[in-house]
């Protein structure tokens, strides 16, 4: 049960193969067996979960279903979800029950979809090892020594050892892409703008965009027609026609542009990866496509100009952390400062601290300019670069991230928090220029996922989706699923 | 840029967020490297260079004048750390 | 020495918008304490704002209004700082780019004459809640009902020499807001309210003084003296050596002082940057035409056509004008009296103004309405009645004994008596009962006529039409 697509879910549920309520058992299960080991959940709504399942029953049986009712899904606990904990994996938010629903989860609740729970994360999703929760690390399944890779940590580990069909995630600067690349699963973080933002617990607003992680292009897919469209609510939103995402997955890629920016083929990229990366690129010429190497000049400067717009916009963002309408508060404050400073800095773990602070300094007065103002103004230099690449081709292909996943404490032990922050050097220009991208597996280095990114242009999703369904019909990387669960 | 103990106590408070004694020196050094890795941005100039607002350079969107929000204090105050009488309770505000 | 004082004023108009500028919960003013906070306006996790577009429009109308430069582009900034008040730690507001570029305003003072105050900006924001400070058990209580209701803050060079100048200018911003419609300029619910910025610097100086920011003036009255004890303030410490320190100061209207206030003690830093959350706002050539359509006649324009149309003093005028309701109460009046003016202009501002001013009402609650005015000066005016009959009435009106002067003419038996053969038939029998006076008055104490036509009224109880009453009297001794 817990190996079939979406598509086949779907089809059993219409067909009364089994029901709901058995499916929902069935992961629930699962979770309860194999969630000790991974921690890929911070809350198990089961009884939300039956619930929904039998009022997806009841809409099976009378034939008011749509394609995706009575399935199951894991929710990042990033989305405010009413009635249910929302922790954003911090203790700040640990005691916070949400009293609405994000956009999003309204909408895959009124598609009649299962909620199994929150998944882990990174705290307000900084992070790309999914090492930074209060609730603690999550483990790799394909190898639980090694990280899961983050923010979206939890939703690609939960998806990768089948505890869920497909999760919700969110990506500011790769956490969609990143996790799904070291987890061996299928991610897609579509362009600014399409996915709702409201109640999805702000880090980085100008970049933050929620998307689906699923174990297929196609399940990306059905997903990202849930999930997409636009909202009064968030004035970020675009306003423009509905779209089938499914609607050109089984189009013939002859003739498709692919380009390689060699800036994403440089040693800083393992040498393992780039073999596999490289034999999925044969792949897909093979398929039809016409492959040109590329340059995005300004990549190198996409790090440092994110950490100055990321850190500026949360350290914003989190003010409303404070303790007086909800979340932590500390004991006994004896002043108004007292309640503030020791309720946030109790509540709020080192790497959020850390970007608070180097939010606050470069917004502060005298820096602003050189530093928030400057970040902004690479950013349009670094959309130019995607700009002029794609007058001459359709997609853009490389490698998601420089390495494998790596050991759990590998990179947070030795508090360098820069040597993190590079693991995200081929997503964070993606979010900087509000492009859609994705992750898909192709291939494994010692036992571990690697995942091959995709760029499009601005509402190019279909035609990221059409590629990568298009290869994972001539190969099963992303059939694969780690031994053990 | 290198912070030193006092820039970072002083940012911590305009943050307000306490970093235990024992712990500055560190976070001194931390944000000290990332401010170094990030002025990488100086290496190129941007003087002549319009900044992002939003990807796709979008302006605002208008909502009309409704009021649509019920009243939902109860709901709402069922999770604040301390309520009386319908108000949020903080340690005596002094103007 | 002689000093000056230069004055400059921020004043925040609570827009008079339905619903809070980026939330659609209610902006109504006295409800139940955060009843009318959604979860926008509570800064809950993951809630996002959306521009209220009547607070652009509003905003655009008050630009147009000052003759101010309103650019295509604005953009809403964070202004951070913790305050329990203010909900997400950050106010939205507008920094580099504000709706309303620079403008001015022509106000009028006795001692100066006019002077046109020039006004740097105006930008659109958020209010914020309100800190109670009842004591619950050494707590103070958060109500953010207020927070996210919009303001526009109007911000004014320092183009003010004095208190009297400075409460000159907040009236004529006043009326303007209430002209357009776009504020409701209730100072006591705090819908306009005003900072003042003032410093004082030797005559003849260029450079500036240090300035103080002044707070919590919520009164034209507390204006004034808030800024005439801060400018004492600011002297007695200069002319002692001392130094004038740039602080925020709160008015104590009990003490009527100023003090220091403690909050603002540490220097702010707002690390000001674009609103991630909100995108440029764009206001349209075709926006500010369609909102330059519907801007009525304000307040300058208005008091030169009463001038000229009804031929009134500027005083009158001004008076007249200074408030859209009294302004169109005016031109009603006015035009159902056939256009006499100046006594409509008289009726309306002692009268009517007293009478008002009597009960505590405001001119909306005014139990006579402008067509009921404009009919009973008519009668005055076609000598139905007298004008002290004219006062009888007005005060019948006002209790709501009859529909109209005519009506209340005709119960009351008010009509003046105009018949020549009736009155000179009661003229005749008070010449004949007061012999001692009419050889007086043929004796050349010509005064004594007053007291035939007292006599005379006196009989007719007052409906007697005094100047034909006069013109018998003389007829009948000057024979």
């Amino acid at each position: 049960m817990h190996n079939k697509t979406l598509i086949e879910l779907s089809k059993s549920l219409h067909n009364r193969e089994f029901s709901s309520v058995e499916l929902t058992q069935h992961f629930l299960d699962r979770i309860r067996q194999y969630d000790q080991t991974l921690n890929s959940f911070i809350t198990v709504t089961e009884e939300i979960a039956l619930a929904q399942a039998k009022a997806a029953d009841k809409k099976l049986a009378s034939g008011k279903a749509g394609p995706l009712t009575g399935i199951p899904l894991a929710q990042k606990d990033i989305f405010c979800t009413k009635g249910v904990r929302t922790s954003c994996a911090s203790l700040m938010l640990d005691n916070f029950i949400s009293p609405y629903d994000a956009t999003v989860v309204e909408k895959i609740n009124d598609a009649g979809m299962v909620m199994l729970g929150k998944t882990n994360m990174d705290e307000f999703a900084m992070g790309s090892s999914n090492e930074t929760s209060y609730y603690g690390a999550v483990k790799n399944p394909w190898n639980t020594d090694h990280v899961p890779g983050g923010s979206s940590g939890g939703s690609a580990a939960a998806v990768a050892a089948r505890l869920t069909p497909v999760a919700t995630g969110t990506d500011t600067g790769g956490s969609i892409r990143q996790p799904a690349a070291l987890c061996g699963i299928t991610g897609i973080k579509p362009t600014y703008g399409t996915v709702s933002r409201y109640g999805m617990i702000a880090f980085a607003s100008s970049l933050d965009q929620g998307g689906p992680m699923a174990r297929s292009a196609e399940d990306a897919a059905l997903m990202l027609n849930l999930m997409t469209g636009f909202d009064e609510r968030d004035s970020t939103s675009i306003e423009r026609e509905k779209e089938d995402y499914t609607r050109s997955l089984d189009n013939s890629l002859k003739g498709l542009k692919v380009g390689l920016p060699k800036e994403y083929f440089s040693e800083d990229l393992n040498a393992d990866i780039a073999g596999v990366i490289e034999g999925a690129i044969k792949e897909i010429e093979k398929l039809g496509a016409t492959i040109k190497e590329i340059s995005l000049p300004n990549t190198r400067l996409s790090i440092p100009a994110y950490y100055v717009i990321a850190p500026a916009e949360c350290s914003s963002n989190l003010s409303r952390m404070d303790g007086v309408r909800f979340g932590y508060r500390c004991k006994d404050p004896k002043d108004l400062y007292d309640l503030y400073a020791r309720s946030r800095g109790e509540a709020f773990g080192d790497e959020v601290t850390r970007r608070i602070l180097i939010g606050t300094y470069a917004l502060s007065a005298g820096y602003y300019d050189a530093y928030y103002l400057k970040a902004q103004k690479i950013r349009r230099l670094i959309s130019n670069d995607f700009k002029n690449v794609f007058n001459e081709v359709d997609v853009i292909i490389g490698p998601t991230s420089p390495t494998v996943a790596f050991r759990l404490g590998e990179k947070s032990k030795d508090n360098d928090p820069v040597s993190m922050y590079l693991a995200d050097i081929y997503t964070i220009s993606v979010n900087l220029a509000g492009l859609p991208g994705m992750s898909i597996p192709v291939g494994q280095v010692e036992g571990l996922p690697v995942g091959l990114q995709l760029i499009g242009n601005y509402f190019q999703e279909a035609k990221l989706l059409n590629v990568a369904h298009q290869f994972q019909q001539v190969t099963d990387w992303h059939q694969k699923s780690p031994e053990g669960f | 840029m290198s912070l030193d103990k006092k820039d970072v106590e002083a940012i911590a408070r305009l943050a307000r967020i306490e970093i235990k004694p024992e712990q500055i020196d560190e976070t001194a050094s931390q944000l000290s490297s990332i401010l170094e890795f990030v002025e990488q941005m100086n290496t190129i100039d941007t003087s002549a260079i319009e900044p992002v607002a939003h990807p796709l350079d979008l302006t605002a969107r208008l909502r009309e004048d409704a009021v649509t929000e019920p009243n939902q204090r109860e709901l709402f105050q069922s999770i604040a750390p301390a309520v009386e009488n319908g108000l949020y309770l903080v340690p005596k505000v002094i103007e | 020495m002689e000093w000056e004082t230069v004055i400059g004023l921020e004043i925040h108009a609570q827009l008079a918008t339905k619903s809070k500028i980026f939330s659609g919960a209610a902006t109504a003013y006295g409800a139940e304490p955060n009843t009318q906070a959604c979860a926008v306006d509570l800064g809950l996790p993951g809630t996002l704002p959306v521009l209220n577009k009547e607070a652009v429009r509003m905003a655009v109308k008050f630009g147009l209004a000052i003759h101010a430069q309103i650019d295509e582009f604005s953009v809403f900034a964070r202004k951070n700082y913790f305050y329990p008040d203010l909900p997400k730690g950050y106010q939205i507001s507008q920094y580099e780019k504000p709706i309303v570029g620079p403008g001015y305003i022509d106000i009028e003072v006795e001692e100066a004459g006019p002077i046109r105050i020039g006004i740097t900006r105006a930008h659109l924001e958020e209010d914020a809640g309100k800190s109670l400070h009842e004591d619950f058990h050494g707590m103070s209580g958060i109500d953010l009902n207020r927070a996210g209701t919009p303001l526009l803050e109007i911000v004014s060079e320092p183009d003010m020499r004095s208190a009297s100048q400075a409460v000159a200018y907040m009236k004529k911003i006043h009326s303007l807001v209430r002209y357009l419609g776009i504020c409701d300029g209730n100072m006591q619910e705090g819908s306009f309210r005003c900072d003042a910025n003032v410093s004082v610097r030797l005559k003849g100086e260029e450079k500036l003084g240090t300035r103080t920011e002044l707070k919590n003036l919520n009164s034209f009255r507390f204006i004034e003296r808030a800024i005439n004890y801060e400018v004492e303030r600011q002297i007695d410490l200069l002319e002692s050596g001392g130094e004038v320190i740039q602080e925020t100061r709160l008015y104590d209207a009990d003490k009527d002082e100023t003090r220091p206030m403690r909050s603002k003690e540490e220097a702010n830093d707002y690390r000001y940057f674009p609103d991630p959350d909100l995108l440029p706002v764009q206001v349209s050539r075709e926006l500010v035409d369609e909102v330059r359509e519907t801007l009525p006649e304000l307040p300058d324009a208005r008091k030169k056509r009463f001038m000229e149309e009804f031929n009134l003093s500027a005083y009158d005028a001004g008076l007249l004008t200074a408030d859209r309701e009294l302004a169109d109460y005016f031109e009603i009046a006015v035009n159902t009296a056939n256009g006499e003016s100046k006594l409509t202009a008289n009726w309306i501002n002692v009268e009517l103004n007293a009478s008002l001013n009597r009960e505590n009402k405001t001119l909306s609650e005014s139990p006579v309405s402008a067509e009921q005015l404009g009919e009973l000066i008519l009668r005055i005016k076609d000598n139905t009645i007298s004008g002290k009959i004219a006062k009888q009435v007005f005060a019948s009106l006002w209790e709501g004994k009859g529909s109209s002067a005519d009506e209340i003419i005709e119960k009351e038996g008010l009509k003046q008596m105009s018949d020549s053969g009736e009155l000179e038939k009661l003229v005749n029998e008070v010449l004949q009962a007061n012999p001692a006076q009419v050889e007086q008055y043929r004796a050349g104490k010509t005064k004594v006529l007053g007291f035939f036509v007292g006599q005379i009224m006196k009989q007719t109880g007052g409906k007697a039409n005094p100047g034909q009453v006069n013109q018998l009297l003389k007829s009948k001794l000057d024979q």
